[in-house]
């Protein structure tokens, strides 16, 4: 996925959204550390452009929510969430870079409740890589892109990688190798 | 690139990201300055759940903290307690009066029993220095120093440093003058490592009995020791210390080592060297005034600088709440 293909999906996306919700009365966009973050920034200005309106954006990190304690050498800094305005009965648009498992969407439920009562939240994800281990699905989806386990998705945004694009990387073989 | 097994449930984060390994917080000589930073960030995070109005997340569900305490604590041991019930761990308090310490069961045993019955992290505080040393070389659980002896209180200086850096942003060439008995203090030793870390000026300052012995006053100090720390700079003179300071910390005066012929009067002290409204006038305009606690009133600051809006001691005991579930937070990770 380039540049431009990000771009044209984000845009599309901003357009479902406003479709859907006919318009932005009562949206929070809430970004999920680390690159939803930057994604749902990049939504509410595309929002801006179409309806020259703002849409409140928030951020989440979900460490603490999560389903198993991560081990010691991949925890990074835990971030501070923030919720702009009281979430309480307004429509939350989730936005998170890749869709997997869904146990990180299921522990963002968890935080975003404890912020409060959203009248609805709605997920949006740039990549859609399948592999669900629980009961959760987009509602707007950049691109869906089958993989197999084994493999990597990588997505990489000015804000944090200093360029856009979404890869697919294979592990190098290790010896031993199941298939 | 870090990607376990389990696969990527979280987006991977730039290499540059800092990780956290450690298994214990002993004190802060061992870590680097972008491990403070990384902890004091955590603790940013943590702050946002304080302030929520049911501060609790489930981060460490089904862990079980025990703070063993060999000392008397009020702020520490709550602080602690509250930190783990905020990130809904199980938390366990044993004070040495009320335990099989009574009967002579030793520092290891009480330990192994510990462990034996299911806990994870462990806070120590313990009158020894060097007791939780000794501790992590014979456990698995995630150790954290609550204070030992004159050695270290490494909580203490983080929740100092994370108070700083809210108030004055980034810390390098900052001004921090320390007051008070400094060989008697590990709130100082802490953060003499901390500060030096993040590239604060440390001044240290207070009636030579109560400087380290081999420490010259108005010289750096190092060489002799072995320790290289070029920012440290002691000080006898308070006025002078107080020069141009963004920090100003009191230690608390340890009264029961007040007796005897190495330490001034207390009438003594307080004339020469407690943090007044006239000396606080020679600091930088709004400069943090800061102390451990408990404050002996009117001895180590006069009341009407504890009290006034330059003083952060409340702040102090607040933020180390938010510091301490960052360290716990970090130290209960699974074994890699």
């Amino acid at each position: 996925m380039t540049a431009a293909d990000m771009g044209r999906a984000l845009r599309r996306i901003a357009h479902e959204i406003l479709e859907r919700n006919k318009g932005v009365e009562g949206l929070v966009l809430v970004g999920m550390y680390t690159r939803g973050v930057p994604l749902a920034f990049r939504l509410a200005q595309a929002i801006k452009e179409f309806e020259g309106q703002e849409v409140p954006v928030g951020s989440l990190d979900i460490g603490p929510y999560r389903d198993d304690i991560p081990s010691r050498g991949t925890t990074f800094p835990l971030r501070r969430s923030h919720m702009p305005v009281d979430i309480d009965g307004r429509k939350v648009i989730l936005v998170d870079d890749v869709l997997y498992t869904g146990r990180s969407i299921r522990a963002a439920l968890d935080a975003l409740m404890d912020f409060g009562r959203p009248s609805k939240v709605q997920l949006v994800v740039l990549v859609d890589r399948g592999h669900r281990e629980l009961p959760i699905r987009p509602d707007y989806v950049g691109r869906n892109i089958p993989t197999s386990r084994w493999e990597e998705v990588h997505v990489r945004l000015v804000e944090v990688d200093g360029r856009d694009e979404v890869v697919i990387v294979r592990p190098p073989e290790e010896e031993g190798d199941e298939e | 690139m870090r990607n376990e097994a389990a696969g990527p449930r979280r987006p991977v984060v730039a290499q540059e990201s800092p990780t956290w390994h450690r298994r214990y917080l002993l004190d802060l000589d061992e870590l680097t300055s972008q491990e403070i930073l990384l902890l004091l960030d955590t603790a940013e995070a943590m702050r946002e759940v304080l302030s929520r109005e049911v501060p609790r997340v489930p981060a460490l569900r089904g862990v079980t903290v025990v703070n063993l305490f060999y000392e008397p604590s009020t702020r520490t041991r709550a602080s602690f307690e509250l930190a783990a019930k905020a990130l809904g761990a199980d938390v366990v308090n044993i004070t040495a009066e009320q335990s099989s310490v009574k009967k002579g069961e030793s520092l290891l045993d009480t330990v192994r029993t510990i462990e034996a019955l299911g806990a994870k992290v462990l806070v120590l505080r313990h009158w020894q220095s060097g007791a939780p040393y000794l501790v992590a070389r014979y456990t698995r659980m995630a150790v954290v120093n609550a204070g030992d002896g004159w050695h270290a209180h490494p909580t203490q200086a983080l929740l100092d440093l994370y108070t700083m850096r809210r108030h004055l942003g980034e810390l390098k060439g900052r001004k921090v003058v320390i007051v008070g008995d400094i060989l008697h203090s590990r709130v100082a030793r802490s953060n003499i490592w901390g500060l030096s870390a993040l590239g604060a000026h440390v001044v240290l300052c207070g009636p030579p009995p109560f400087l380290p012995a081999g420490w010259r006053p108005n010289e750096g100090i190092g060489g002799s020791e072995g320790i290289d720390l070029p920012r440290v700079q002691i000080e006898t003179g308070l006025d002078q210390a107080l020069e141009g300071a963004e920090v100003v910390m009191a230690l608390r005066l340890q009264r029961e080592r007040m007796q005897g012929a190495m330490a001034p009067s207390m009438r003594e002290y307080v004339r020469l060297y407690q943090i007044d409204e006239r000396r606080l006038s020679r600091a930088k305009p709004g400069a943090l005034v800061m102390h451990p606690g408990p404050v002996n009133e009117g001895i180590e600051l006069a009341p009407a600088v504890a009290r006034s809006a330059q003083s952060v001691i409340d702040e102090q005991v607040t933020n180390g709440v938010a510091v301490r579930m960052a360290v716990l937070y970090l130290l209960a990770g699974r074994e890699e």
